[in-house]
């Protein structure tokens, strides 16, 4: 609707949207996170929210969203922020993010074909962000054993992607629910 | 695994009563010493330029100089040990379990590492190494050694310096006023948190451990729900204020945290640069990321 | 005459999501130096007027606009934000999202940095305008560290560094403490007649906004403007009851007296419309105040400590009583405690000493949903209760959860959707509900579950006359028929003075009196150390030297 605005990049909108969108990642990772036993490694919540916002407000909102979230966590837990986990967790998000303009989520309906292209998508996004990009920055960064970040990295992986399956299923459903659609209000 | 989400959720709801303000979520406090002085800028520089060179670097004498460095830092920054013993405490859990990981998975990775085999006891797959003792000593330095650094920056930086600051070493102004956005909410996201798990309690979801884990967890996606739309519409509210005040509406945008530079600050610019200097230094002489004792034995 | 600064010609708008326009053919101007009131009922358009004049119509909110619109001669709908926000500043209602900056000093200095003016002069317009709004001594704090009245000023010194000469406020008094509201509206006079701003004010609390020297008021309903014209026209002609809006208590009082309102002088001001011929027939309506009917304890409060800040104790030995069947009021200042108190009755809270008694049983060991069953209690914040994406679905939840048959669950949700007036609306999203609509909804979601004791935070905040109205009349329904204890925390005098048998005043934690409403707000000093602020009965009482005025406003609660 508004053309003047959209050539300026990055808009006023997604600003808020990716602070926002990373405070209330860091509270939810903070407080809703589950220890699996491998260091390193929680179910979280988190990446259900991560999940909706990129998918609301595309890949850039979503990258910047997982890296301030998850360095803010690091920095506030343990110090320092945890480098290549951090940029996994950007990634993640870019890569769902990508999925915005398929998605549609502001005006569609959400059809079940689009709900399981989005988890076929989601889990190929975690695996690339955690089984990917989390070791080899590992390997590469800290120079951490192979076998050692590889198992860490299926291990989030797979938890990640049940998380986003069951939470982030979940709250797109729930947000296209309460979309009214167009001309579609009127007393009855 | 949505049944240990609420347990855990309930857990952490006891330990987080009551709203965190911004300055306790960091330990930020006003104390009088050099470092609290220093601008955002030149701490967020210096944070950066030595864990960056710490993170690349394997060299262990390079390591502790920074390490000692940064504790008497600390020192000076007169940051008390109670105020982040939590921290210290998590991160050795976390050394000591990523360590003992190592030693489980891949015990010949320091002897692969370092190109010689000194072994010191126990055998075939379970040989332990010297190389391997060393280079889980070079971890376990680099896990260490960054704390401090980062207690430091957190401590003893100003929240409302970071986006001034970040803008400053040449983070676009919006990113950096995103990150500000971020600090700025999280107290009210957290007690929006707080405060929806009890309305909703209210309403009927028992998630007291008087009820079972299904109810529950229904419990606690009815907390999660509310809290994402509120945050949703919150995005609304204040893309609208801000325009309204003319948020983006330049190249450039000029802050009222910003402070001018004094001799403190030029002090810890140069202090980065020798660090950089000198760890860049031994990447050559090291020829690599690794200092290696074993070559010559 | 000059030209208008405002102009609008035959505006229609519809929002994208709706089937109908929700303004419709509105025309009306405003001319520099006006202060002007937009009045009209919850959910008639009063925002959306507001988001014409500012711009978010159509660059924020998606929708179809005709008619011609003009602000200082230039197309509205042509200009961009920016462009609008250097003639208009806006002051929304909600100052928490208002206030965007890590502390006061940085909100401030906002709009200032975005223009990237040296840092020199942003620090001194900063301090000069702190100054101005008493907030010099604290620049530095977090917005979590301020009263509401103090985010408010905030949020109105952040907007008037602009040195624009149009403010829009939406609805600046809602979450203030009655003094705070009056000391806002001073400060909005102050500033007016220093700096021939212009002003448009939108605001529910009419009594209030009036004694400000309203020049105009324009009262919309259902999308159109039903009258415009200067506040003493307005009450001469009796348009504010007829679209739904409270009157000031006084014109009630004259109507009552049988005073010809229609041809009265300054009949909007209190302290100046003349009616000392009519003191007779005015005193004759005093009827005695009734106290004390109700004597069985129900909730009992005994001794009870809590404190947030080991430092700062909040409550200490606090102990009060409520009896069964009763409607209790809490008033005190923005931040004395009222919501914290019943947190601690319903379970939010752990006092750190004390015993809380529900018909003579501790209820400190039950959860918090044990004691939501006798004990319903609706927030402050609405959005903080919505779980459910649709109106029914929301207020139906709870009855589900109870395992509550369905079609018990159908006829019970409906007849409470009916009574709030929500019922045509009940398969609407909840996010295309006004303030005021969600406000309700949260209400009807608690009272379809019958609680023995009803406990509301600011239910009325938002809310014009007949909503609150038939509010009033279905709690006074559950307290006369099912005996409900109802228990509610407000800054509205009219709810206090009109509705509420007995008043706790709440300041710093302690209980200040414990009394009738009448009787509180005829005590001066009393009223001065809860922040409170007399009704304009007690101001006429006063001119026309009337004794026991706490009577007269017992003649219009129960005349
Ligand atoms: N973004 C939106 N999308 C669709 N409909 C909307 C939107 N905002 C408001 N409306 C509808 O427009 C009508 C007028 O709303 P508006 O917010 O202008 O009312 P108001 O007079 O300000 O009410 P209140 O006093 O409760 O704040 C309402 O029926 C509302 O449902
Ligand atoms: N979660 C919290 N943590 C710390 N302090 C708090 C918290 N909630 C409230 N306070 C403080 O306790 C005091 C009482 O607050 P409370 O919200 O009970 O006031 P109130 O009377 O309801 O005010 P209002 O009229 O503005 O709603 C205030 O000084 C407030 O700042
Ligand atoms: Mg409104
Ligand atoms: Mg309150």
């Amino acid at each position: 609707m508004n053309t003047k605005k959209k050539s300026e990049g990055f808009s006023v909108r997604s600003v808020v949207a990716t602070g926002i969108g990373a405070a209330v990642f860091f509270v939810l990772m903070k407080f809703i996170a589950i220890p699996t036993g491998v260091p390193n490694t929680t179910i979280n919540v988190a990446e259900g929210w991560l999940a909706l916002i990129a998918g609301l407000f595309g890949p850039v909102v979503g990258l910047l969203v997982g890296f301030i979230g998850h360095t803010l966590n690091d920095a506030v837990t343990y110090g320092s922020p945890w480098w290549s986990w951090v940029i996994a967790d950007g990634i993640f998000g870019f890569l769902l993010g990508l999925g915005k303009k398929h998605l549609a989520l502001e005006y569609g309906n959400l059809s079940t074909k689009k709900l399981i292209q989005f988890n076929i998508w989601q889990v190929i996004s975690n695996v690339i962000a955690w089984f990917i990009i989390a070791p080899i920055g590992d390997i590469l960064i800290y120079k951490e054993a192979a076998q050692k970040v590889f198992l860490q990295g299926a291990v989030t992986a797979v938890v990640n992607s049940l998380s986003v399956a069951i939470i982030g299923s979940l709250l797109l459903v729930a947000y296209v629910k309460s979309r009214p659609k167009k001309n579609s209000l009127r007393n009855e | 695994m949505l049944t240990s989400v609420c347990e855990d959720f309930i857990d952490t709801k006891v330990i987080y009563f009551g709203i965190m303000t911004m300055n306790n979520l960091f330990g930020y406090k006003e104390r009088d010493t050099w470092l609290n002085h220093t601008t955002g800028t030149a701490k967020l520089v210096g944070f950066l330029a030595i864990s960056t060179m710490g993170m690349i670097s394997y060299d262990t004498r390079f390591l502790l100089a920074l390490g000692i460095l940064a504790i008497v830092l600390m020192k000076m920054a007169q940051i008390k040990y109670h105020e982040y013993a939590l921290m210290l405490k998590l991160v050795l859990v976390f050394a000591v379990i990523n360590l003992v990981m190592v030693t489980v998975l891949a015990p010949q990775y320091g002897a692969q590492l370092y190109g010689t085999h000194h072994a010191l006891f126990g055998s075939g797959y379970w040989t332990i190494t010297e190389e391997q003792v060393f280079y889980e000593f070079n971890l376990l330095l680099k896990y260490l050694f960054s704390l401090p650094l980062a207690i430091i920056l957190l401590f003893t930086t100003n929240p409302s310096e970071f986006a001034a600051g970040l803008n400053k070493i040449g983070v676009p102004y919006k990113i950096a006023y995103s990150f500000a956005i971020t600090l700025r909410y999280i107290p009210d996201v957290q007690s929006d948190y707080h405060t929806i798990s009890l309305a909703q309690q209210a309403r009927g979801y028992e998630i007291s451990k008087k009820a079972s884990l299904l109810a529950r967890s229904k419990g606690a996606v009815q907390i999660i729900i509310p809290l994402i739309f509120t945050s949703l519409d919150r995005i609304e509210t204040i893309s609208q204020a801000m325009e309204l005040r003319r948020f983006g509406r330049g190249k450039k945008r000029s802050w009222y945290q910003e402070q001018a530079f004094s001799k403190r600050d030029i002090i810890v610019f140069i202090g980065s640069i020798v660090v950089i200097v000198t760890g860049v230094g031994l990447l050559i002489s090291n020829n690599g990321r690794l200092y290696n004792p074993f070559q010559d034995r | 005459m000059p030209a208008p600064i405002i102009d609008f010609q035959h505006v229609t708008f519809k929002y994208h999501a709706q089937a109908e326009p929700t303004l419709h053919d509105v025309s009306f101007q405003i001319y520099p130096g006006e202060k002007v009131l937009i009045a009209g009922a919850s959910g008639s358009g009063k925002t959306t007027l507001l988001r014409l004049l500012n711009g978010l119509i159509p660059q924020a909110y998606a929708g179809d606009v005709t008619g011609k619109l003009t602000l200082n001669g230039g197309n509205i709908i042509e200009q961009t934000l920016f462009d609008l926000s250097l003639q208009a500043g806006t002051v929304l209602q909600d100052s928490d999202a208002q206030f965007v900056g890590l502390t006061v000093a940085e909100d401030i200095a906002f709009a200032l940095e975005n223009d990237n003016q040296p840092v020199s002069h942003i620090k001194a317009e900063v301090s000069k305008w702190a100054n101005r709004f008493g907030l010099g001594e604290r620049l530095g704090l977090a917005p979590q560290a301020l009263s509401g009245g103090q985010k408010q000023r905030t949020a109105m010194a952040g907007v008037l560094v602009d040195d624009g000469k149009l403010l829009l406020f939406d609805e600046p008094l809602a979450s203030l403490d009655p003094a705070a509201g009056v000391a806002a509206m001073e400060m909005i006079d102050k500033l007016q007649t220093e700096r021939e701003l212009t002003v448009v004010i939108i605001e529910h609390r009419i009594e209030e906004v009036l004694s400000a020297n309203v020049d105009r008021v324009i009262v919309m309903a259902d999308g159109r403007i039903v009258a415009n014209g200067t506040p003493t026209e307005m009450i001469q002609l009796g348009i504010l009851p007829e679209n739904g809006l409270d009157e000031p208590l006084y014109v009630k009082l004259l109507r009552r007296a049988n005073v010809d309102v229609a041809s009265l002088a300054n009949v909007a001001d209190v302290k100046q419309v003349i009616v000392d011929e009519n003191k007779v027939a005015i005193e004759q309506l005093k009827i005695p105040v009734k106290k004390g009917l109700h004597d069985t304890p129900k909730l009992v409060i005994e001794n009870i400590d809590f404190s947030y800040d080991k430092k700062q104790p909040l409550f200490k030995k606090f102990s009060t009583v409520i009896h069964q069947g009763e409607v209790l009021g809490i008033v005190g200042k923005n931040g004395s405690g009222k919501t914290t108190l019943s947190h601690l009755l319903t379970g939010f809270l752990m006092p750190g000493a004390g015993d809380i008694l529900l018909d003579g049983k501790s209820v400190l060991q039950q959860s918090i949903k044990e004691r939501a069953d006798d004990i319903g209690y609706v927030l402050q914040n609405p959005n903080h209760m919505i779980t459910k994406a649709t109106v029914f679905e929301e207020v139906a939840s709870g009855l589900i959860l109870r395992h509550v048959p369905n079609d018990e669950v159908e006829a019970r949700t409906r007849t409470v959707l009916k009574l709030i007036d929500l019922d045509n609306m009940r398969h609407w999203p909840i996010s295309a509900l006004s303030f005021g609509q969600k406000k309700r909804l949260t209400i009807a979601a608690v009272l379809v579950l019958s609680p023995q004791i009803l406990i509301l935070d600011e239910p009325t905040a938002g809310q014009d006359a007949t909503h609150t109205g038939d509010l009033l009349n279905f709690l006074a329904t559950i307290n006369q028929q099912e005996k409900t204890t109802i228990v509610i925390i407000t800054h509205d005098m009219h709810l206090l003075a009109n509705f509420v048998e007995r008043a706790l005043v709440v300041v710093d934690g302690q209980l200040l009196a414990d009394t009738t409403p009448a009787e509180l707000l005829a005590n001066e000093k009393l009223v001065t150390a809860a922040s409170l602020r007399t009704t304009s009965i007690y101001q006429l009482a006063n001119r026309l030297g009337i004794s026991n005025p706490e009577e007269l406003n017992a003649a219009i609660v129960h005349g």
